[in-house]
């Protein structure tokens, strides 16, 4: 890099879709006004979703400062205070390099591997990804080390596969080494299909060239002839991003045939998919590669023996391939003293819902639950009482506040319940009723289940009508003890893991919050005040002030009250929106 | 014998040969294991979940259709996990199944029947929302009531794997998914054969023959098994007869050179026994064009009076033998060198040739 100063504009989806590019287009054009010589480059995501849009701004001679919640009319302030006058504005300053601010927890108490280089490097530029020591990994595996060698470093790093299940990447590599085919593929499961994930997402679009190197390592490891990644056709960034990174490894020798002339050739093809979360599963995956329906089918065969055209296959996660140019680099041996005994080095997850800090957080495998939703992600929103937090997704599970100090680890969370899966994190507040979050969980997998068996598509559906019926005040006492049993024997009756860990919701619910169950079907009441069919709207007249926001707001026109006067709210007109408790200002409203 | 494998099943010794599956060796020795999306014509599909048993030492409960036998395997065929797995299902099936036993033509030879009735399942516990679908019927042969199916995927796979049409495919997810053709277009705009081998696959009243509908269910007709008359192949067939008449055709899976296929002729083309216009007797045509009954006697000295004239009159090459694909190969062997040695002529032929 050059002594040039810089300004480098998030753009990832998570910033475009915070108007990233408006601030972009307001940047250059503030420059080319005031006629500066400074660079503009684009990154990936850092991580900071909550603060989006973010722009750092690199200037000779001062600290590189990270601005967050940048709209277009911050930027002729920021270009004249800090570019032009060399001044920090402190109030939008997300991160002053060297200097304590509010929101520098956030990546302060993180370990980032998997992300080193999102946020930072420009991910459509291969020379970014070079110079912070890309493709050294590959050139070291192909002038130095056979086939066995690798996956014995693998091996030796305790890495896990990062898509869910938790399988050593070093064994899965050995027996695709081992299976024997006329041709071999190596996959990357970048189909992220689970509501709430968007760490794979970030590393493709935030540094491809990582994944693509863990790839071509893992194909030389295993001898594949062909790659794939398949992408959902959701993510058109990641998806165009990768194709350049396919481009520009391949023009630069690291992909193709006879890579940097070791004998070895692999091709990389990135293929769409149409965006089911059954595909996500690696036997419908291969059938959706195939051209065939999405669904799938009993192991064995593995994919390892049987997978594309019958040909040995070996799939991996984003998360996982990017971990690979790491430990090569680095050495198995400093991986795997991160992490716990069963579980070795980071995890990313996807910090959402009522966290103050959502964003991406990559922890140190072990690290407990509370530390990474009250340490990285700050605790909780508007000062409110933590509840509990969904650990992976659909599939994983509802913890409690007395499970705060269990460590995430691919031992303890199936112990609490829970899973690892893929990283999803939902933290929630007193304000959640936990049957509407299994029922939330459970609307999303009925609806992707695949058809095929029938515990999960009949099953499922089953379970959501139950649970709907409860949240309406219809449930029946015998509803928990039906709930239970579908439950379980969908859970152990199911094809594949959709249906298999679709009833964890509702069975970590069940065992953590019954009692909210029991309220809902025979007081008829919930307990967060949030089904609608069972809380009815109050106004306090001890903190109303009569300021009259919620009437004015009121769609049905439920609410009276003259000005200064306590209001109240008719029952019979209320539509429970819930608007009057947005509005009021002095939390007048609420709901028994 | 070499390469044979010995396993338990429910405490019996069997045994059986590497790539045989728990389910095909549990039903040589007469071990009772549900199935619904099983049909042994076509590849094991994984599906219903009826199967499912426990295999020593192995994670979590393994389909016996899909899963290979290994030495010294312990199988469990029932426990009571299973059973209520298998209950489950049954319920499941149920909830979303029409109550119509009654009036549908696969009574009695209903797999979704059959299973009720051994566990037990009156009515479902998990009474909810079914689906209303419209019956297709918009064909000649083949009736589909949707509302019926269990989807197995039998329909689908048979008609890829066996039939190679490919007609069948699933669309939707979820509650929603069923099987349909390519737009949901009827069955005469699709490369649809009409062999009825789906129907033969239907595991429940789902797929049904048209021209069968309301003439005889399985337990109120005469079966017996015969050869169909319309080619050389010679497949086995059963005709379900009642009153005497011919009310529908099937294929027994386990007899015959065709193991259970047929194709449109054999399965739908059997009205032509009770046509009127069936011939049953030799005709010959008169000078004024009429045609009259005589016996096989006149009719077979009238032919070789005839031939025996033209070929004299105008020489060998002017007769010409066509044969049928109905005949054996034995047949068309004798007809051929009937024309050769017998007339003296090289002009014979075959229909399925043109
Ligand atoms: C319903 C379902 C959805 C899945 N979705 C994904 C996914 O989006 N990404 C992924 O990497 N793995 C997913 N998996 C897990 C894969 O089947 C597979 O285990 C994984 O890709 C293997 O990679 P790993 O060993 O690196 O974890 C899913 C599994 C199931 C059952
Ligand atoms: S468990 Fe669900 S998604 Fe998986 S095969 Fe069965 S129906 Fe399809
Ligand atoms: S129509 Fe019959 S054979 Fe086809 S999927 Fe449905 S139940 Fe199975």
């Amino acid at each position: 890099m050059s002594g040039k100063d810089r300004v480098v504009v998030g753009l990832a989806t998570c910033g475009i879709a915070a108007g990233g590019v408006s601030v972009m287009e307001e940047i250059r054009r503030e420059i080319k006004k005031r006629n500066l010589g400074v660079e503009v480059a684009e990154t990936g995501c850092i991580g900071y979703c909550f603060a989006e849009v973010l722009v750092e701004i690199q200037k000779a001679g001062m600290p590189k400062v990270i601005y967050g919640e940048v709209k277009p009319n911050d930027v002729p302030l920021i270009v004249e205070g800090h570019l032009i006058e060399g001044k920090i504005l402190r109030d939008k300053a997300l991160l002053i390099e060297g200097r304590k601010t509010p929101e520098a927890d956030f990546l302060k108490k993180q370990k980032r591997i998997v992300l080193a280089n999102c946020g930072l490097i420009d991910p459509e530029n291969i020379d970014d990804y070079i110079a912070t020591g890309g493709y050294e990994a590959l050139k070291k595996v192909l002038s130095g080390m056979t086939p066995e060698q690798v996956r014995e470093e693998i091996l030796a790093s305790g890495l896990r596969g990062r898509g869910g299940a938790g399988f050593p990447t070093g064994q899965k590599w050995n027996l695709c080494a081992m299976a024997q085919g006329k041709d071999k593929y190596i996959v990357c499961n970048a189909d992220e299909g689970d509501p709430g994930a968007f760490m794979d997402r970030s590393v493709l679009e935030g540094d491809p060239h990582a994944v693509i190197e863990g790839m071509i390592i893992g194909g030389y490891a295993i001898g594949a002839t062909h790659g794939y990644i398949y992408c959902r056709a959701e993510y058109p960034l990641a998806v165009r991003r990768l194709k350049k990174a396919i481009a520009d490894a391949t023009s630069r020798g690291f992909l193709g045939k006879n890579i940097l002339s070791s004998g070895y050739s692999l091709d990389i093809v990135v293929k769409e998919g149409a965006g089911a979360f059954v595909c996500g599963e690696e036997t419908a995956l291969i059938a959706s590669i195939e051209g065939k329906r999405g669904m799938p089918r009993p192991r064995p065969p593995f994919p390892a023996n049987k997978g594309i055209w019958g040909m040995p296959t070996n799939i991996n996660n984003v998360e996982t391939f990017a971990n690979v140019p790491w430990i090569i680099r680095n050495r198995a041996k400093k991986f795997a003293k991160m992490g716990t005994v069963g579980s070795k080095g980071t995890k990313v997850f996807c910090l959402t819902g009522k966290v103050r800090r959502g964003g991406l957080a990559e922890v140190e495998m072990g690290t407990t639950l509370r530390e990474v939703i009250f340490g990285v992600g700050g605790g909780i929103k508007e000062g409110r009482k933590f509840k509990a937090v969904q650990i992976g997704g659909p599939s994983g599970g509802c913890l409690p506040e007395s499970l705060l100090d269990t460590p995430v680890d691919y031992d303890s969370l199936p112990a609490a319940g829970a899973i690892m899966g893929s990283g999803g994190m939902v933290v929630v507040d007193d304000t959640t009723c936990m049957v509407d979050l299994a029922k939330y969980f459970l609307t999303f997998t009925q609806m992707e289940s695949c058809g095929k068996c029938v515990p999960c598509r009949l099953g499922t559906k089953r379970m959501l009508e139950i649970l709907t019926r409860i949240c309406k005040g219809e449930g029946k006492p015998e509803d928990i003890d039906l709930l239970e049993k579908l439950a379980i024997d969908i859970k152990e009756g199911s094809l594949c893991q959709l249906g298999g860990t679709a009833p964890n919701p509702v069975l970590t619910t069940l065992r953590y919050f019954r009692d909210e169950y029991v309220a809902h079907i025979r007081d008829k009441r919930c307990p967060a005040g949030l089904c609608v069919d069972l809380v009815t709207f109050h106004i306090d007249p001890e903190k109303c002030t009569g300021c009259g926001v919620c009437l004015k707001n009121c769609p049905s026109g439920a609410i009276s009250g003259e000005r200064k006067k306590p209001h109240v709210i008719d029952e019979d007109k209320c539509i429970k929106c819930r608007e009057c408790i947005r509005r009021c200002r002095f939390d007048a409203v609420y709901t028994v | 014998m070499s390469g044979e494998i010995r396993l338990k099943i429910d405490g019996k010794a069997c045994s059986g040969l590497k790539g045989e599956t728990i389910l095909e060796v549990a039903r040589r020795n007469e071990i009772w294991i549900p199935t619904l999306c099983y049909d042994e014509r076509l590849e094991p599909y994984g599906a219903c979940r009826l199967c499912l048993v426990e295999v020593k030492g192995a994670r979590g409960l393994l389909p016996a259709c899909t899963t290979e036998i290994t030495e010294g395997m312990e199988v469990r065929t029932s426990t009571k996990r299973i059973e209520s797995i298998r209950r489950t299902v049954i319920e499941l099936l149920l909830s979303d199944h029409p109550d119509d036993c009654m009036t549908c033509e696969s009574a009695g030879s209903c797999v979704l029947q059959d299973l009720a009735y051994r566990y037990g399942v009156k009515r479902s516990p998990y009474a909810g929302e079914t689906h209303k679908y419209g019956i297709l019927n918009g064909n000649p042969l083949i009736e589909r009531d949707p509302n019926k199916c269990v989807l197995c995927g039998r329909c689908v796979r048979i008609c890829e794997e066996v039939v190679g049409a490919g007609v069948y495919g699933f669309v939707n997810r979820g509650f929603d998914a069923i099987v349909s053709t390519p737009y949901d277009h009827s069955l005469l705009d699709t490369p649809c054969l009409f062999c009825g081998q789906c129907i033969s696959a239907c595991p429940v009243g789902a797929l049904t023959s048209k021209i069968s509908k309301g003439k005889g269910r399985y337990w109120d007709v005469k079966k017996t098994d015969t050869i169909c008359p319309y080619c050389g192949v010679g497949c086995t067939i059963t005709l379900w007869t009642k009153e005497n008449r011919i009310v529908n055709v099937t294929a027994p899976i386990d007899k015959g050179v065709n193991k259970g296929d047929l194709c449109v002729k054999g399965r739908f083309g059997y009205q032509f026994v009770n046509s009127p216009d069936r011939l049953k007797s030799p005709l010959v045509r008169q000078r004024d064009g009429s045609l009259k009954r005589v016996s096989w006697k006149k009719a077979v000295s009238y032919i070789a009076e005839n031939f025996a004239r033209i070929r004299e009159q105008y020489g060998p090459d002017s007769i010409a033998g066509l044969a049928s694909a109905r005949c054996t190969n034995e047949e068309n062997y004798v007809f051929q060198k009937f024309i050769r040695a017998a007339i003296g002529t090289n002009n014979v032929d075959h229909c399925a040739r043109l």
